[in-house]
């Protein structure tokens, strides 16, 4: 999914340089400018720079693959009463029923591919041009650049000026989604107080696993700078508005921390839809605390 | 590391280090090799200047506070763009060899001395405080809280590290024209959100102008700005990405293109 | 004949820290043709090592302050040693000079009320100084700078050109101001480019200097490459005199470690802000040190010293906020009676006087600064400080209204390198007061200067003057040879020697025979500066540039141990171990220093510099009245209080 939106520029063969080779091939201008102190190593870093872009990379690409598989699959993601955050909400006539939860209907029938496909869009799209990940695969992914003061293999750069990467900007219509995704995920987890029979008032494994789900879902996407401007940050005078000056100092912490909240939720979020894969398919059932 | 330099200097105060330091001009030049002495306690600047009293005279460097507060001995140590005075030997070990050279997203004068007039020239586009019409010297009130932010990036000493180390210019020469680069984007962000700055009263839209005509949609907030400053100062949390959005504000957002709608019609 | 490029301007500046930028801000502003020459990039001035603040009774934080408290606390700061004009108009126009900064943009700490806060510095009555954390040297050189830069932008809209009236050449270096051989008038300067090496005259009729201090011919200092004393030695050359030379401002918190950073400046906001003064048995002995003429302002027990932060009205001020000589005089004595830090300082601590947060806060720049340098975190633990060589409150003998150098039409000082506004001592935050003060006088005068002057008026920089003062700068490749044929000497050995006998013998105390074994030294180290080589050629070449300033910082030293050791008292920056009392008569003496005639390097007796005793102006009727008449006793002799 990622790999769709990746930046589709003239010399995209060279992105499949991985990025720890040192010194991939740099362009010929940049550090070797005619004018600039003339060394031919593209850079002199010593210390393991490639470390940082290359785990990036795999941390993605092995999320990447795995929601591929789970969203295409299109089976196992429910089990009373939790239901795969991947598949929620279930928009379309071919959903699994599920009592009380999040599926509408709206694609009417003649969806017929995975559910998953439909409401996937918006979380995906959210973390894609988000101001984090976009760094994450900037420099993991296109070396653009690998590291910094690190020669990055690209002739040109037009960074977000122009299509589709100006696209970007569109990063706070994805937090209005990202905030709709996660109250639907919120109801989610409070269906999850029910047992297998919908019966109110009972928690399992399930339930926690949900709850932390939530929470990291929740603080990861308070802690959008789009949403730390939209609280405040777009205000001139803090002073004449002191409860957003509060609120944007509080996701102003959060803000601080949004890589970290971007890895865990992104963890979080698929180790609950693996939750759910390992109760549908029978892997065991869910301890039940109460 | 807070106590490796204490505990270094306890066992021997000085020893030989072994040093590349990049020599030459625009002509051309190459790293030569050097041993030179080093004692407890010394950044890389001490070195430097060792390496002058005693073994090359005319080595050429920038510097002047050595306390990290004016931001002139900007150079590139094992690649890292730093500040000679704030980098301390300590953070090496004695077999390392450390590798000196100029700033490499500039052109070099000679030795470590680079030609940052590309600085002073994006500084000169960038438009400068507007004063209010109405507000005598002596009549301005500003919070505290209002002030904060722009304080933040008024910390700048104008190193140009993030100059520097910003591939946008670093990697593409042809983008010095249209990029003003991140201290400078930095500053429009400071006078956005200066509380008294009148710029939009005399039709200057700074949000605007710095997409149009500084080039902010060439940051691709890799944060290397961020990592290098000597100030620490959050350069893309808090200066970047919230000019971004303020651009967002003005061209992009649906719902405050449709509130300027309604309001107008008002 | 040395062919160089000429070019013509109104105001030449030489110098861009406060002084200079803002002169120049105020020559362009009257309409000239100004270009500003400083050594370094634009924007790097030693100003920005400033950190405490400017002092300006703007009365933000005490209604009671107003310009007369000001000038008292500055009259004493300086023991009545000042120029009491200058005093007075610092005093006066201090906070019209802060104001004006905000309208260019400057963010200064706010109060409350959202005026600017002012804070507590030594020797200062009240809460005075405006101020950004701990970086408001920085604040105001990139207001200034950011000025210059909107004033450039206008004349670009205007002119289609940047620097069609406002011109600054970065990395260049005067070597000379020239002067019209008949009139005396200032015709220009003799200026090379650091980065080429290349010569060029910049012809005015007006040239301010605003070039700093001296402290680089001290060996601990708190003071960059720079302060060569090259404003000094210029208008020295051009005939202009300095005034007390004698008075060097040891401040007394800078870094003792570690060895390579012994002298960085620990601001004395750290003690405005409630740090404390101890030695190694734990004591504060600042209470031991008030001295006689302070004793009814400063606190005696550490009881009334703590109150006083919270409430200055019913206690008396902790005495770690003592004038700087005296706090600097005091670690001095401490460390020599063996109760000394073990890197041979006194501790300051803030980290049992304030909560982390606070301190992160209020001194970033110093936490930063010791955390980075030192391995020190001062929110936990003391920092070691001692004296290091700080500033020169000698300079050159200025008109106190017009800044314009005594006895040479056209040439003007401001900042540092004009003399007699601090007297024997500066206080703390005064400094950047001054610069903008005295700026902007020395820049409006100079521009009413040149605006008097046609181009009739302007006499030409001959060739002749081009071609010696290209001889003078070009010496260093071909020096005078070593007797016996030696190697050229190392300029770098010739000033490490001058520093450490500038630190050693006219240090912070002072004694007759080790002034007169540094006039020895330094005429020796005259000699071997005209044999010091220098290696490569002309492009960026730091041997080159050193010594060039070794003449510079030569006739400076000259110039203050002279002075030290003729003036037999003890006052403010200068402490003499042979005369401990400060003496009455010698309060209205200015020792005045001069080029000599005769010129012999090898002679220690005569040496290059003429130095004689000048009585002061009496102090202003009106002026002399703000103070009560049992504290003028203390400093005025009889005679002087009864002519009153």
């Amino acid at each position: 999914m990622a790999t769709t939106t990746q930046p589709t520029e003239p010399d995209s063969s060279d992105s499949s340089n991985s990025p720890d080779s040192p010194g991939s091939h740099p362009a010929p201008g940049g550090v070797r400018s005619a004018g600039r102190a003339s060394i031919a190593e593209a850079h002199l870093r010593v210390d393991r720079w490639w470390l940082a872009p290359t785990a990036t990379a795999l941390g993605l690409l092995a999320f990447i693959v795995y929601a591929t598989w789970r969203a295409f699959a299109n089976t196992d993601y429910y089990q009373a009463p939790y239901v795969s955050p991947f598949y929620s909400p279930c928009l379309a006539q071919n959903c699994e029923p599920m009592k009380g939860g999040p599926n509408w209907e709206i694609f009417g029938s003649w969806w017929g591919l995975s559910p998953a496909l439909l409401i996937l869009i918006l979380p995906l799209g959210f973390r894609l041009t988000c101001y984090y990940y976009r760094k994450a695969y900037y420099r993991g992914f296109w070396a653009s650049p690998p590291a910094c003061a690190v020669a990055e293999p690209h002739k040109k750069y037009t960074g977000e000026t122009r299509f589709p990467l100006i696209m970007q900007n569109i990063h706070r219509y994805f937090f209005y989604a990202g905030v709709l995704v996660a109250v639907i995920l919120s109801y989610d987890t409070l269906l999850g107080f029910r047992n297998a029979d919908y019966e109110w008032g009972h928690m399992g494994l399930g339930t926690l696993v949900f709850l932390v789900n939530i929470v990291l879902i929740w603080l990861y996407t308070l802690s959008c700078h789009s949403c730390r401007h939209i609280v405040g940050g777009k205000l001139k005078h803090f002073s004449k508005h002191p409860v957003r000056y509060r609120l944007w100092g509080m996701v102003g912490k959060l803000t601080g921390r949004h890589m970290l909240l971007a890895w865990v939720s992104l963890v979080s979020v698929s180790l609950a839809d693996l939750y759910v894969y390992l109760l549908a398919t029978g892997a065991f059932d869910d301890p039940q605390f109460f | 590391m807070t106590t490796s330099g204490a505990a270094n200097s306890a066992v021997s105060s000085s020893y030989d280090a072994h040093f590349r330091v990049w020599r030459g001009d625009a002509e051309g030049g190459g790293l030569d090799d050097y041993t030179v002495e080093v004692n407890e306690g010394e950044v890389v600047l001490d070195i430097i200047h060792r390496l002058q009293a005693t073994q090359t005279p005319d080595l050429a460097v920038r510097w002047n506070c050595k306390a990290g507060k004016c931001g002139s001995c900007s150079a590139e140590i094992n690649g890292h763009p730093r500040l000679l005075c704030m980098t301390r030997m300590s953070v090496f070990s004695r077999e390392d060899t450390i590798t000196v050279t100029p700033l490499r997203a500039f052109p070099v004068v000679r030795d470590l001395v680079t030609d940052v007039s590309f600085n002073y020239t994006k500084a000169r586009e960038i438009p400068s405080f507007v004063p209010p019409a109405d507000l005598g010297p002596g009549e301005y009130r500003m919070q505290q809280e209002d002030v904060g932010r722009s304080q933040e990036f008024r910390k700048c000493i104008e190193c140009f590290l993030c100059q520097d180390t910003c591939h946008v210019v670093r990697d593409h020469e042809e983008n010095k024209e249209a990029f003003a680069g991140p201290r400078y984007l930095m500053r429009i962000a400071e006078l956005d959100m200066h509380p008294l700055d009148a710029a939009e009263e005399q039709g200057l839209d700074r949000k605007t102008s710095a997409q149009e005509e500084h080039g902010l949609g060439y940051c691709n907030i890799t944060k290397c700005c961020t990592e290098v400053c000597p100030e620490g100062i959050k350069i893309t949390d808090n200066a970047l990405i919230p000019l971004k959005e303020r651009a967002v504000d003005r061209k992009y957002d649906p719902l405050v293109w449709l509130g300027n709608k309604i309001r107008r019609r008002e | 004949m040395t062919q160089v490029e000429r070019q013509h301007w109104d105001v030449v500046i030489v110098g861009a820290g406060g002084a200079g930028l803002r002169a120049a801000i105020e020559a362009r502003a009257q309409g000239l043709r100004t270009a500003v020459i400083c050594k370094s990039l634009f924007g790097k001035a030693h100003t920005v090592m400033a950190e405490g603040g400017i002092a300006a009774s703007m009365g933000n934080a005490n209604e009671s302050d107003n310009w007369q408290v000001h000038f008292r606390d500055t009259m004493r700061g300086g023991k009545f040693l000042n120029q009491w004009r200058m005093a007075e108009l610092h005093a006066k126009e201090a906070p019209d000079r802060v104001w004006e900064l905000e309208t260019w943009g400057a963010l200064f700490d706010r109060t409350k009320d959202g005026r600017i806060s002012q804070r507590n510095f030594g020797g200062h009555e009240y809460p005075r100084l405006a101020h950004v954390g701990d970086r408001t040297g920085l604040e105001l050189i990139r207001t200034l700078q950011q000025q210059i830069v909107s004033l450039q932008q206008q004349d670009f809209r205007e002119h289609g050109d940047y620097e069609a009236r406002l011109k600054v050449f970065q990395e260049c270096t005067v070597t000379r101001v020239l002067k019209d051989e008949e009139g005396g008038q200032v015709t220009g300067t003799f200026c090379y480019q650091r980065e080429s090496g290349r010569f060029f005259v910049l012809e005015a009729p007006a040239v301010v200097l605003a070039t700093g201090g001296i402290g680089k011919s001290f060996k601990v200092t708190s003071n960059s490459w720079e302060y060569t004393g090259d404003g000094h030695a210029l208008a020295l050359l051009a005939g202009a005199s300095l005034i007390n030379m004698e008075f060097v401002q040891f401040h007394p918190t800078g870094m003792v470690w570690p060895p390579s950073v012994k002298g960085i400046l620990v601001t004395e906001s750290v003690r405005g802000d409630g740090g404390v003064l101890t030695n190694s048995d734990g004591r504060r002995f600042m209470f031991d040190y008030v001295p006689e003429v302070f004793k009814d302002k400063y606190a005696e027990s550490e009881k009334e010293a703590d109150g006083w932060y919270e409430d200055p009205e019913h206690n008396r001020r902790p005495p770690e906020l003592l004038p700087r000589d005296e706090v600097a005089r005091a670690i001095n004595s401490e460390v020599k009676a063996g109760r000394g830090s073990p890197h041979g300082g006194v501790f300051l601590d803030v980290s049992t006087r304030m909560p982390a947060e606070v301190i992160k806060r209020r001194l970033p720049s110093m936490h930063h600064q010791f955390k980075e340098l030192a391995d020190v975190d001062i929110t936990a633990q003391p920092m070691e400080v001692g004296p290091t060589c700080h500033y020169v409150m000698g300079g050159i003998e200025v008109d106190p209204d017009t800044a314009e150098a005594v006895g040479v039409p056209g040439l003007f000082a401001a900042g540092e390198v004009s003399g007699g506004m601090h007297g024997s001592n500066r206080l703390g935050g005064n400094s950047l007061s001054d610069l903008l003060v005295f700026g902007r006088r020395a820049g409006l005068y100079a521009a009413r200067h040149a605006a008097a002057r046609g181009a009739a008026d302007r006499p030409p920089v001959t060739e002749a003057q081009i071609d010696s003062a290209a001889i003078e700068a070009l010496y260093p490749f071909t020096p005078e040879e070593v007797p016996g044929g030696g190697n050229a000497e190392n300029p770098y050995s010739v000033h490490q020697e001058l520093q450490q006998s500038m630190n050693d013998l006219v240090g912070i105390i002072r004694r007759e025979e080790e002034m007169e074994e540094a006039l020895e030294r330094l005429a020796q180290l005259r000699v071997r500066a005209r044999r010091a080589g220098v290696e490569g050629h002309r492009q960026f070449n730091p041997g080159w540039h050193l010594a060039i300033d070794l003449r510079n910082m030569l006739l400076v030293s000259e110039c203050v141990a002279r002075a030290a050791l003729a003036r037999t008292e003890s006052r403010g920056g200068h402490t003499r171990d042979d005369y401990p009392g400060m003496d009455r008569e010698w309060r209205r003496s200015n020792l005045v220093c001069t080029l000599a005639d005769q010129t012999d390097a090898k002679d220690a007796k005569s040496g290059q510099i003429e130095l004689s005793r000048r009585d002061m102006p009496p102090i202003r009727p009106d002026l002399l009245a703000l103070f009560e008449r049992g504290e003028l006793t203390k400093y005025l002799t009889d005679e002087e209080l009864t002519t009153e």
